[in-house]
């Protein structure tokens, strides 16, 4: 076994999601066989081969430092669940 | 409480000044109504994608040079994961493993000793929203303007040995980030935040104690003030055999301590993966150079050149330096009339005394270099005295006048004339009995006193070296 019952709970939940305990049985045993696949790559010789960081073969893709307009509040709250005051109402967040 | 050692590494985060976000094209202004300065991409509607700001990038590596830092040729932006809805998207784009800039310093002046505080590392990543709880209702409202302004998190070592070092490395850091001309660095504003770790061990151990991390010290002197509250706390828990539990505590203004703050174990999870959306960053040695060469003078330097070339003490140069735009002002002063102490002492004197109680700096100010320097010839060449050059300052500050016009209109001009102030002399000599007599008893203190009624009288338009000398031949 790669991953256990409680990592996959745990991850869940981190995620914020809700799953079943039949769920989180289903999931260990999905999960653990994507990751034996993935062991094959285990088979490789990497010793001389640097870790790759990304996966695109791209590299500095910039913007000049310019401002665009931006939407007006009214359009950028359009989406919103809830607002007040010109702002984002949102479930109570306790620090 | 017993010996324990303090070790203390700051977190440090820096708003760049840049016109724009850092992966979209919203303003950075402060302080707009609420939601008016954000769009797709920094709300993070599906399907946006972010694209680098490059003065965003270039701002943190001069920065990070001014910092000595080392620059790895590939840096990339990762996702750190996280339920809070200061941000919008669920994660804030950072940088994780691959930093921009590692392995820095920079040197403090701690008892007449320099020390070097290292720099772990310094990256790039968005600034959140800003969130208000509301009193009443079971929720909170949240604000996105601040939401991708370019951010540079810097962190330092755990090298720090007490609050006042603290204090002392969070002022080199905001004197040299004003230098590299990144950041306004305004606490106040919020530009330049600190987070701190702090952990005691026993003195001579070399092993770290348990650290707390503190936040929510929105001052220099909450920085000072919190850390100290923390060791107190830390010590006590020790000394009665405690220990100290490793969480994050808020440090509290008002009633001047720290506490706890509640959160999950899990919060701290942050699954941090490469952000498919951005390309890594690859930095060449001309890119890296281009940008050192783009450097100013840095605070250390100029402190050198002042000590050396122009025959300042240590702190005076020190006090000079620390701000970019006082130093400017300073040899701009210093050239125009060759007064170089006289214009360091009025710059460390009343004239920071002045900016303290207007809360400003200089260059928000009337005064220019030009009025300094005539304000110290027309002092120099006996216009007007020490005591009058201070009533023309105030007025510089209040209409931004020349120094000479405020002379004329005053009628500010300095008495040397000896008969004019031979009458004066008498006349407080007459009023005055008991200080003459005990002058002319040996007590030298007692002149002082009756120079000072003199420059009174004439309403401090007296030359003070005349009345000095007129006193002694009357009195002698």
């Amino acid at each position: 076994m790669k991953i256990t019952r409680e990592e996959v709970a745990h991850v869940a939940r981190l995620a914020m999601l809700e799953i079943s305990e039949q769920e989180i049985v289903q999931y260990t045993e999905q999960l653990n066989a994507i990751l034996e696949y993935a062991d094959k790559l285990k088979e490789l010789e990497t010793e001389n081969v640097v870790p790759m960081a990304h996966v695109l073969p791209l590299h500095n893709v910039f913007r000049e430092d310019e401002e665009l307009p931006c939407l007006s509040r009214e359009a950028a709250l359009a989406n919103a669940p809830a607002e007040e005051d010109g702002m984002f109402r949102v479930p109570r967040v306790i620090e | 409480m017993s010996s324990y050692e303090t070790v203390i590494g700051l977190e440090v985060h820096v708003e760049l000044a840049t016109k724009s976000k850092i992966f979209c094209s919203c303003p950075t202004a402060f302080g707009k109504g609420a939601n008016t300065q954000v769009c797709p991409v920094c709300l993070g509607f599906p399907g946006t994608l972010p694209v680098l700001n490059r003065r965003a990038v270039e701002y943190a590596l001069k920065a990070a040079l001014a910092l000595n830092c080392r620059i790895p040729s590939f840096a990339k932006f990762d996702r750190k994961n996280y339920f809070y809805p200061d941000l919008p998207k669920a994660y804030q784009i950072s940088q994780y493993d691959l930093p921009l800039a590692v392995e820095g310093y920079l040197e403090i002046g701690m008892e007449g000793k320099v020390k070097r505080i290292g720099i772990t590392r310094v990256h790039l990543e968005e600034d959140a929203g800003k969130l208000i709880h509301s009193g009443y209702g079971d929720y909170s409202l949240a604000d996105y303007n601040r939401t991708g302004v370019p951010l540079l998190e810097i962190v330092s070592e755990p090298d720090l040995r007490s609050p006042e070092e603290a204090k002392v490395y969070l002022e080199k850091l905001r004197s040299i980030i004003q230098y590299s001309g990144v950041s306004d660095v305004k606490m106040e504003e919020g530009s330049l935040r600190c987070d701190a770790n702090i952990s005691l061990r026993p003195a001579g151990s070399s092993a770290f104690g348990v650290r707390t991390e503190i936040k929510n010290m929105n001052s220099f002197k909450a920085v000072q003030r919190g850390l100290e509250y923390e060791v107190q706390r830390q010590g006590a828990a020790l000394d009665a055999g405690r220990q100290v539990i490793q969480e994050t505590r808020r440090w509290d203004e008002d009633r001047e301590l720290t506490f706890p703050m509640r959160s999950k174990e899990e919060a701290h999870d942050y699954r941090y993966f490469p952000d498919p959306d951005l390309v890594p960053v690859i930095i060449d040695i001309d890119w890296v150079e281009a940008i050192r060469r783009s450097l100013p003078e840095m605070p250390d330097e100029r402190r050198r050149r002042y000590v050396a070339e122009l025959g300042l003490s240590e702190y005076d140069a020190a006090v000079l330096t620390a701000s970019p735009s006082l130093a400017d002002f300073f040899e701009a002063a210093a050239a125009a009339c060759q007064e170089v102490k006289a214009a360091a002492n009025w710059l460390m004197g009343d004239i920071t005394r002045h900016l303290k109680a207007m809360g400003l700096e200089i260059r928000e100010t009337k005064l220019t270099p030009s009025h300094l320097a005539e304000l110290l010839k027309l002092q120099n060449e006996g216009t007007i005295s020490g005591a009058l050059a201070k009533t023309v300052l105030d007025e510089i500050f209040a209409t931004g006048k020349r120094p000479g016009e405020i002379v004329s209109e005053k009628g500010l001009f300095q008495i040397s004339d000896k008969a004019a102030l031979g009458a004066i002399v008498d006349q407080i000599i007459a009023e005055n009995p008991k200080s003459v007599d005990d002058y002319r008893g040996g007590k030298e203190k007692a002149l002082g006193f009756l120079v000072g009624q003199v420059m009174r009288q004439s309403k401090g338009k007296a030359n003070p070296e005349l009345v000095n000398t007129l006193l002694r031949d009357r009195l002698g």
